[in-house]
């Protein structure tokens, strides 16, 4: 049987403006070739700026702004796609293949019910009538697990979650019985516990529809659960290519070797020490609002230890930080600090108090001033907290630089001339630079891609042993707790739920909540999927 | 980046405008209340733009002008500038009521005609250039303080300006460190378009006699002067106008360009 989609040697450019400088003409995919049988999927994997979405657009001949498609073969059906023509493209959009993108609150359009948009499509290329294809949405929505599923489509995408969105779409991608679905990082944005839905819903439907799939994703582990076939790139070349079994149990190549292992930091939880930070029976609520978003929150760091905080989006994590830093005054309870209470508000509180507790924010993007240059933001705390100024000022923030292994070179940069983890590594020392206690992250790994977030998660391990810093590490993300943490605290919707040092909080038993956490976490192993989902049914099916 | 050519004209014009301002006592070739000629003569080599309604030399005038309209338009679009982006500043960093109070009060001076009011407080207070310029910088200061308080607004929820309050930073230097420099080219483009409004509201005045007073004279006043000689078919009432008009557009194109440059309202590092 002939392959469906057969890419061979594709070659991408484009030209790009970088500021101050010449345009410059950039090859953004070269020689790519992979092939895509019916009703298989095929997971792209690489890190940002790999060209995996670039990839995946080709697969219906599209090319965002500015991006030409210049070499090789897109064969669908064994037509040529580089060589078609608008209307044929046009026809073959939206009907052949179809796209799910990564945000589905950004892809629907806020003013129309779902199922005008989920049958947009199907319309439009006159299919089938619309009594039919609302039928067949209804099915899609009954086999994808949306909840009522011959009502849901009158709902607006406001009055639904991020999950069933995601699902709404991956129904509007299938309604027109395409050939090929392209699904880029349609999980990202959701939560560990909400990503193992949407995941089963998707395998599901590729399987019961027998469509082909394209699926891009950073995320290592989660193309295992849903691919046949791997292709790992990297900077837009082919790094190995093979079934996803290959990939996993026996990766060839180095790169596919250490995104295997990526998050396999082993950490010991450290013997417990006097607290530097503990917050008593805090109760915070948002001015205007009458709901307690913290609700008698009581919690310890540590001198030189890590808590991480863990909950999903919505569990009040990013709240705790804001109290403790004394945005959001806590309604009740209160907050010691280095052995002293810490005044609710920040504009009470010492000089002291705000240099020895520092933040570090999830996006180092809009974490730094974009019109000042690395040695002002990171000298700016030294001259505040210190009084350093000039030469002794300079040569300082070139020590820090050295300790966050970045060294000269960079001191007279502007954020926007540094990539996404040098930014997230100049925003730690600006931490550091105040010699503070205690270093509050808030997701600071999260908008990294998993190796960057592997060599800034050993720095802060490393600055840890070297300064003595206590970390309270906010987090959705379980396997970054597994890699640093000493204590944890489990929170959901405003309660801890659990806490304790690692080692009791990670092992059974477990309560409800933390079970459900745990479970969601995709590992590097195949059939992980079927196996969590088997057992979820047994217990449901037991109770 | 190449500049276009309209940022070009305008530059070239604008400029040329400014250093004959600056320099008026050397370029004009008559002083400025000397009766030179006959009354209202044409164009010629002695007189290039001809002689207004009592013999006095066009050309001179407007370099003169000039002088005085740029210097009063210039004067108060500083002034509404400094009062309006601090103030509006200060309203998006501090919030709550200071913010409420700033925006409703500038709320109540937009809801009278900036004219009217001018109108009624030249004709109670002496009308000197000090009065002028106060008066027309605290008029147009409203407009400026909405524009930075839209954009300081933005900028502060962003982390950085978070990081700078959980640091302990004073006010003075969240607004003009962390906000200021990255607010600054809206506030660069829009600085173009008020300097216009002000050499119009400026010749606005001066044409109902309420401006700049003889024996100095603006632009907007040697329009008032000249204006009888339109009904005799003399074109001197025509040559501030045209002055008024055409550094109005210069200034324009070189401000179309700064803001297509900056592209966002965020005011992005270079582009």
């Amino acid at each position: 049987m002939a392959d469906l989609l057969e890419i061979r040697n594709l070659r991408i450019e484009a030209t790009s403006y970088p500021p101050g400088e010449k345009p410059r003409h950039v090859v953004l995919v070269d020689d790519v070739s992979v092939s895509l049988a019916k009703g298989r999927v095929l997971g792209l994997i690489g890190e940002s700026g790999a060209g995996k979405s670039t990839i995946g657009l080709s697969a219906m001949a599209y090319g965002r702004g500015g991006v030409r498609l210049t070499g090789g073969q897109v064969l669908l059906n064994g037509r040529d796609l580089l060589k078609a023509c608008p209307a044929g493209l046009r026809s073959l959009r939206g009907h052949q293949v179809t796209y799910v993108a990564q945000s589905a609150a950004a892809a629907f359009n806020p003013a129309w019910r779902l199922m005008d948009q989920v049958i947009e499509a199907s319309l439009q290329h006159r299919l089938m009538s619309r009594k039919a294809a609302e039928a067949r949405a209804v099915d899609l929505f009954r086999r994808l697990g949306l909840p009522d599923p011959t009502t849901f489509g009158r709902r607006y995408p406001h009055q639904v979650s991020g999950g069933q969105l995601q699902r709404a779409m991956t129904a509007m991608a299938l309604c027109p019985r395409p050939d090929l679905v392209i699904f880029d990082e349609p999980t990202t944005a959701l939560d560990v516990t909400t990503q193992i839905e949407v995941l089963a819903a998707i395998k599901e439907a590729i399987r019961d529809t027998g469509v082909a799939a394209l699926y891009i994703s950073h995320d290592l582990a989660v193309v295992a659960q849903v691919a046949d076939d791997i292709l790992v790139l990297r900077g837009g070349r082919q790094v190995e290519y093979g079934t996803a079994g290959q990939i996993i149990n026996a990766p060839q190549e180095a790169y596919t070797k250490a995104l295997v292992s990526v998050r396999s930091i082993h950490h010991v939880e450290k013997a417990l020490s006097d607290a530097v930070l503990r917050v008593e029976g805090v109760t915070a609520r948002y001015r205007g609002t009458n709901l307690d978003v913290l609700k008698g929150v009581t919690i310890e760091v540590a001198a030189g230890q890590t808590l991480a905080v863990v909950g999903e989006s919505g569990s009040g994590k990013s709240t705790l930080a804001r109290v403790i830093t004394g945005l959001l005054p806590a309604t009740a309870g209160r907050i010691l600090f280095a052995g002293r209470v810490l005044p609710a508000e920040l504009a009470a509180r010492s000089k002291d108090d705000l240099r020895e507790l520092q933040m570090i924010y999830q996006m180092a993007d809009t974490a730094m001033n974009p019109r000042q240059t690395v040695a002002t933001i990171i000298g700016r705390p030294l001259e505040f907290y210190f009084g350093l100024k000039g030469e002794a000022r300079r040569k300082r923030v070139q020590e820090l630089l050295d300790q966050i292994e970045m060294g000269s070179g960079y001191i007279d940069r502007y954020p926007a001339e540094l990539s996404g983890g040098q930014k997230q590594r100049v925003c730690i020392a600006r931490a550091l630079a105040a010699k503070p206690k205690l270093i509050i992250c808030d997701e600071v790994t999260s908008a990294l891609d998993p190796l960057v977030a592997d060599g800034i998660l050993k720095l802060l391990l490393d600055l840890q042993a070297r300064e003595g810093v206590a970390y309270l590490f906010i987090t959705h993300d379980l396997a970054t707790v597994k890699a640093i943490a000493d204590k944890i605290a489990v929170l959901y919707r405003g309660e801890v739920v659990r806490y304790g040092a690692k080692t009791d909080v990670l092992t059974p038993p477990f309560d409800d909540y933390t079970e459900l956490l745990l479970s969601s976490v995709p590992e590097m192993e195949l059939g992980w999927l079927e196996g969590v989902l088997a057992n979820r049914r047994m217990e449901s099916a037991g109770n | 980046m190449k500049m276009p050519l309209s940022a070009l004209i305008g530059i070239v014009a604008t400029s040329a405008f400014v250093l004959a301002a600056i320099f008026a006592q050397w370029i004009a070739p008559y002083p400025i209340d000397a009766a030179a000629g006959k009354v209202w003569e044409a164009p010629s080599e002695q007189f290039w733009l001809g002689t207004d309604t009592i013999g006095r030399d066009i050309l001179s005038r407007l370099i003169y002008g000039g002088q005085i309209t740029i210097f009063v338009a210039l004067a108060s679009s500083l002034l509404s500038f400094s009062l309006g982006a601090f103030f509006g500043f200060m309203a998006a960093v501090r919030g709550g009521w200071v913010d409420l109070f700033l925006s409703r009060l500038v709320d109540l001076m937009m809801a009278v005609p900036a004219l009217i009011v001018a109108l009624v407080v030249l004709s109670v207070l002496p009308l000197n250039l000090l009065v002028l310029i106060l008066l027309m910088g605290i008029l147009d200061s409203t407009r400026v303080f909405r524009l930075s308080r839209a954009v300081a607004t933005d900028i502060t929820v962003m982390d950085y300006v978070e990081a700078a309050r959980l640091r302990g930073e004073r006010q003075g230097w969240i607004i003009f460190r962390e906000i200021l420099p990255n607010a600054l080219s809206p506030l660069v483009a829009e600085f173009g378009l008020r300097f216009i409004f002000a050499v119009l509201f400026i010749s606005t005045l001066s044409f109902l006699g309420l401006g700049i007073q003889p024996p100095l004279s603006d632009w907007g006043g040697m329009v008032r002067e000249n204006k009888d000689g339109l009904v005799y078919g003399k074109a001197a009432a025509m040559m501030p106008a045209a002055a008024i008009a055409v550094l109005a557009i210069s200034v324009n194109l070189v401000a179309d360009w700064v803001l297509s440059r900056t592209a966002s309202l965020k005011g992005g590092r270079g582009g």
